[in-house]
This record gives C-alpha cells, structure tokens and sequence, in this order.
C-alpha cells in the first residue's frame, strides 16, 4: 500500500490533536507515514503509532528551532525523497502551510490548503473545502506531482489503529539557503489552561456587545464551563477588549468546532467567514434582525448579561 | 541605492456580495464587484511606511496578476502612495492556481528588481496564505512572513511574527519577502490629492511572453489542481430562535444537553 506523509505537529513531543485528524484521514488514501522535527520523538512516537503511523521518521536540528520555515522544508523533502509518498498532509497552521507550499514548489506539486475532508478518488486523493465564507462546498484534487493538502483542524474524530510506528532517523542537511530568516528570539505565549482556539470542539465568543474588556470574563467563565476556547469578533477585538490572537473571522482565525456560542455578534461577514462551517451555532444577542440568527440552530434573544452567566450555572449545575 | 520595494496586491471579488462560480468552476468576476483585497492594503500601508522610515529614499511598485479590471486594485495602491504599477495581464491566465501565480509573480518581480517584496497575509478571497512562501521558495530569498511589526533598515528586514504558541522576533537580510498581518497598522485612505496624482503614475501591463512563460505553464490547463465540483450550501434550516423572558438560559440549556454537549 502506498505511503503518506503526515507532518507531525506538536510541542516538545506533545502532539497536537490535529496531527491525529491527520494520521486519520491518511489510512483512507494509504499507510502513513509520520515525520516528526525537533525535541521529544520518544514521547510522540507511541501517541502516533497509536493511530495508526506505520513508522515514525524523526530528525533534530538546532535549525529548526533558530530559523524560519525552510530547515523543516528541508527536512520534510528528505522524508519525501526517502518514502515517494503518494500523498503529503500537514496541519491548516500557518506555518504547516507555509511549509506545504515550499514543498510543493520543489517537488513540483500542486497544493490544496484548508481542506474538510480528504478521501481516495481514482486519481488521487480528492480534499473537500469550503469556500466564500462556507457558502460553497468544492472537492478538487491535485493534478500534477504528489497532492499535497493541509487540513483544517476538527476535519476529522481521530481513530486509533495501532501501528507499528518504529522510530528511524531521518537523515538532514539544511541548506545555507535554508538559514535566510533567523528567530532572534521567542516569546512562548503565555497559557491561559483553555483549549486553542482552532482546534477546540466548543468555542465561545464575544462581541461588540459585550461592551468592555472587563465584561469578557462573562465569555470566559461560560466557555470555562464547557472546556471551551474563547474568541472574539473583529469589533471585539479592535476595541482592544481581547487579544487578537483570538479573534474569529476572515482576518483572524477560522474555526470550526462542533458547537459555537456567538454572544453579542452580529454576525458581519467578517465574522461569518470564520465561523459558518461549525457544525451547532448558537447565537444570543438582543437584536433580533441581527444577521447571525439566520446561522443558528439555536438562538436566543436577549441580554447576553441576563442569559450567559445564567446559563454557565445551568451547565455547572447539570455538570454537577 | 534607494530602496525597491514591490507589493504584490490581488483584485478580489467583493466578499459582501454574492459570490458564486462560473461553468468552468473559476470564480465567476461578471457578478460581483471586485476590489483590492483588504488585506493587501495593510501589505501597501507598511510598504509606505518603509518607505517614511527611509527618508523617501524608496521606490514602491505595486503588482497584481489579474483581469482587466484588476487596474482598480492598482490604482486604489497608487492613490495611497505607490509610485508605480505593473499588471500582469493575459487571456490564457484565466483559471491560474495559486502555484502558477506564484510563478507569475516572481518572474515580474525579477524583471522590475526588488529589494524587498511585501503581501498581505493572505487573500480575502482563497484565504490560502500561502503566496509569500511560494515566492520566497522561487525566487531563492528569505521569507519573513505573517509579521504584525515590520521595519527595513541597514539591509535587512525585522519584524514580530505572532503564532499560536509563541511570539518571535524575525531578522533576515535583503533581498526577502515579507507578509504582514492586519495586525501591522491601519491602512490609510487615500487623499482627493493621492487619487489626483495616482492618475499620472507610471502602469505598465505585462503579458505572458514579456515574462517568458508559455501559456501551458498557468490557466486551467496548466493549474497543479482541479476544481472538481462545487456545490452552494444548502440554506441552513431556519433554527429555532427564543425570546428569553427570564427563561432563555434555561431552554438554551435544554437544547445543548439534547445536542449532548452538557
């Protein structure tokens, strides 16, 4: 059967729930194979060969930790050269695109990004994404080279299917070319204990209407009731009411949890981009015209000041 | 030497409107307005403000690979502050992927020279974000990308890249391709003077044999991928919508629990 590549992402050998979508996907177009950068391979090789990694191709550098992007381009083409996968899928982050799309020059491939959903077609795999604000649903594939497609985190419920997932080490030589950009320095954003924002199956957000930073703590301990993350409109977020790092919306992060909670949003278009492809919508606002009530399988019209704090006691309350 | 900064913009159907697909499944342009992608006027705004921090000792070409129309999106960036534009135009770019624009792109930047080329963080249409990469991997430069802060000086680029897990501090030298987020600055509006003057400006159209690139290698036909099929959404079936008189809390409660996410 055929390979695939799966860019492995994680922290310190802590893999990230979207790298198991990833290894979930990749079973329905082969036997993946998963390419693990950096520190911690010993702590993320058993997570991977549970769901399903056939073998685990690890390498680690001082370089991809001191420049940009290019040492894991570098490294991710020698597991290319190393496998001739039939496919290679990484993570919709930034930089799994960026890393895709490098790749996909050098082995002269096509890429697909943000996909929904990737099965096997009789030519190659065919990713599905959703596109103009979720208005479209379109499925494409890759016509020249080895498809390369970055997923959208909550694309798939991670399986497990245990693997071998053996440890080899991957041979890598990063190119001076490859040492372009350095990072001078890194700041680790610090931990809020809430789930990322992309990869949370409940996100609750505020808006406009939550009129304040100092009102935000009523989104938060909603979403601290449901173990979900918390975003931000556009509005929210250019008050300076929340960090732009959670803001929701086609200039910010797009999410697509199995719940969204949209409290004190409109529902702009901005905002619809971002969030329209969550499986539930629940809106609360007082605008009963508001736009967003068109989205919602649930909405409630009303004072978010009344009905949020409320309903996080409900849910603290049928949590026990 | 002064300075050449090139910004490369895209002209984009207006997201408002309603966008749809042609029968070849390319984005249909006839039936909405297009416009300069917002996002790439943040990449415009830093390009100008580079362009300050130098004494004016800098030149910005704005470019755009695109239809006819796309000179609006140029003139839009000229009216801001640009001094000059290049538009790539051909009738056998019709249906180009993001690979071929890519491939466009960088030759066009070549052939106007650059020391430092500057996008926005992606476009408000594919969202894809991943031009900036594709070019820095082609054109064999350093790539400082998705950067909230940005400054040129003494040769090379530094900037704040923000991700999910850590801030970083990027440096690298020029020539390099950097993309800003809308994070980087407020763009301006462009003055009644600015649109006066953006109207003398230099706007140089290229097609595909000035770049040497045979026809094969961009449009549908030459695309590293197929749109397959593409279908609209269905409407969502109306939800059920509650005026909370004191008991929203509680029937929303009821619903979630139903839906098994309490």
């Amino acid at each position: 059967m055929a390979e695939v590549l799966v860019y492995v992402d994680h922290v310190d050998g802590a893999v990230r729930k979207p790298t198991l979508e990833l290894l979930t996907l990749a079973r329905r177009i082969g036997e993946p194979v998963a390419v693990h950068l950096g520190a911690g391979v010993d702590t993320a090789a058993p997570v991977l060969a549970e769901h399903g990694a056939v073998k685990v191709l690890a390498a680690d550098a001082p370089e991809f930790a001191d420049y940009l992007v290019a040492p894991k381009v570098d490294a991710l083409q020698a597991a290319y050269d190393a496998v001739s996968p039939a496919a290679v899928l990484l993570p919709s982050s930034a930089e799994g695109k960026e890393i895709g799309a490098r790749l996909a020059v050098r082995i002269g491939s096509g890429i697909i990004t943000d996909a929904v959903d990737v099965e096997a077609g009789d030519e190659g795999p065919v990713a599905t994404q959703s596109v103009f604000a979720a208005s479209y649903t379109t499925k494409s594939r890759i016509t020249k080279g080895t498809p390369v497609i970055t997923v959208k985190p909550n694309s798939a419920a991670p399986e497990a299917a245990p693997a071998a997932g053996a440890v080899e080490q991957l041979a890598v030589t990063v190119a001076d070319a490859s040492k372009g950009t350095k990072i001078v320095s890194r700041t680790p954003r610090e931990s809020t204990g809430r789930p990322e924002l992309t990869e949370a199956a409940i996100v609750v957000s505020g808006g406009r209407g939550v009129n304040g930073a100092e009102n935000f703590p009523v989104i938060e301990a909603l979403a601290d009731s449901l173990g979900a993350a918390v975003g931000a409109s556009r509005a929210a977020v250019d008050a300076g009411w929340y960090p732009h790092t959670n803001q929701v919306g086609q200039t910010g992060k797009s999410v697509s949890p199995q719940l969204y909670i949209a409290a004190g949003i409109s529902g702009a278009i901005q905002h619809r981009a971002g969030m329209q492809t969550s499986k539930t919508i629940v809106a609360i606002n007082k605008d009963a015209e508001a736009p967003i009530f068109d989205l919602v399988d649930y909405g409630v019209v009303g004072d978010l000041f009344d009905v949020v704090p409320a309903l996080t006691d409900e849910v603290k309350s049928r949590k026990g | 030497m002064s300075l050449r900064i090139v910004v490369c913009v895209k002209y984009v159907p207006d997201a408002t409107g309603d966008r749809h697909f042609a029968e070849d499944l390319t984005v249909d342009r006839d039936d909405v307005d297009g416009l300069l992608s917002e996002l790439d006027e943040y990449a415009v705004e830093q390009a100008l403000q580079i362009k300050e921090a130098n004494d004016g000792e800098a030149e910005i070409t704005v470019l755009t690979v695109g239809p006819e129309d796309a000179t609006d999106a140029l003139r839009k960036a000229l009216s801001m502050g640009a001094d000059k534009a290049v538009h790539v135009e051909d009738d056998d770019l019709h249906g180009t992927d993001a690979l071929g624009t890519s491939l466009v792109l960088a030759k066009a930047i070549e052939k106007t020279g650059y020391d430092v080329v500057v996008c926005g963080m992606a476009s408000t249409d594919g969202t894809m974000g991943v031009l900036p990469a594709l070019l820095a991997e082609r054109l064999g430069v350093p790539q400082a990308t998705q950067l909230s802060q940005v400054a040129v000086a003494d040769g090379k680029v530094t900037g704040r890249r923000d991700g999910d897990t850590a801030s970083e501090q990027l440096e690298a030298a020029l020539p390099a391709v950097v993309s800003v987020t809308d994070q980087s600055g407020e763009a301006r509006y462009p003055s009644f003077k600015g649109i006066m003057a953006a109207k003398k400006k230099p706007l140089e159209t290229l097609d595909l044999d000035d770049l040497d690139i045979e026809a094969d290698e961009v449009g549908l036909e030459g695309a590293w991928t197929k749109v397959e099929s593409a279908d609209e959404r269905p409407a969502r079936t109306k939800g059920t919508i509650v005026t909370d008189e004191g008991e929203g809390a509680k029937q929303l409660a009821e619903f979630l629990a139903g839906q098994k996410f309490i």
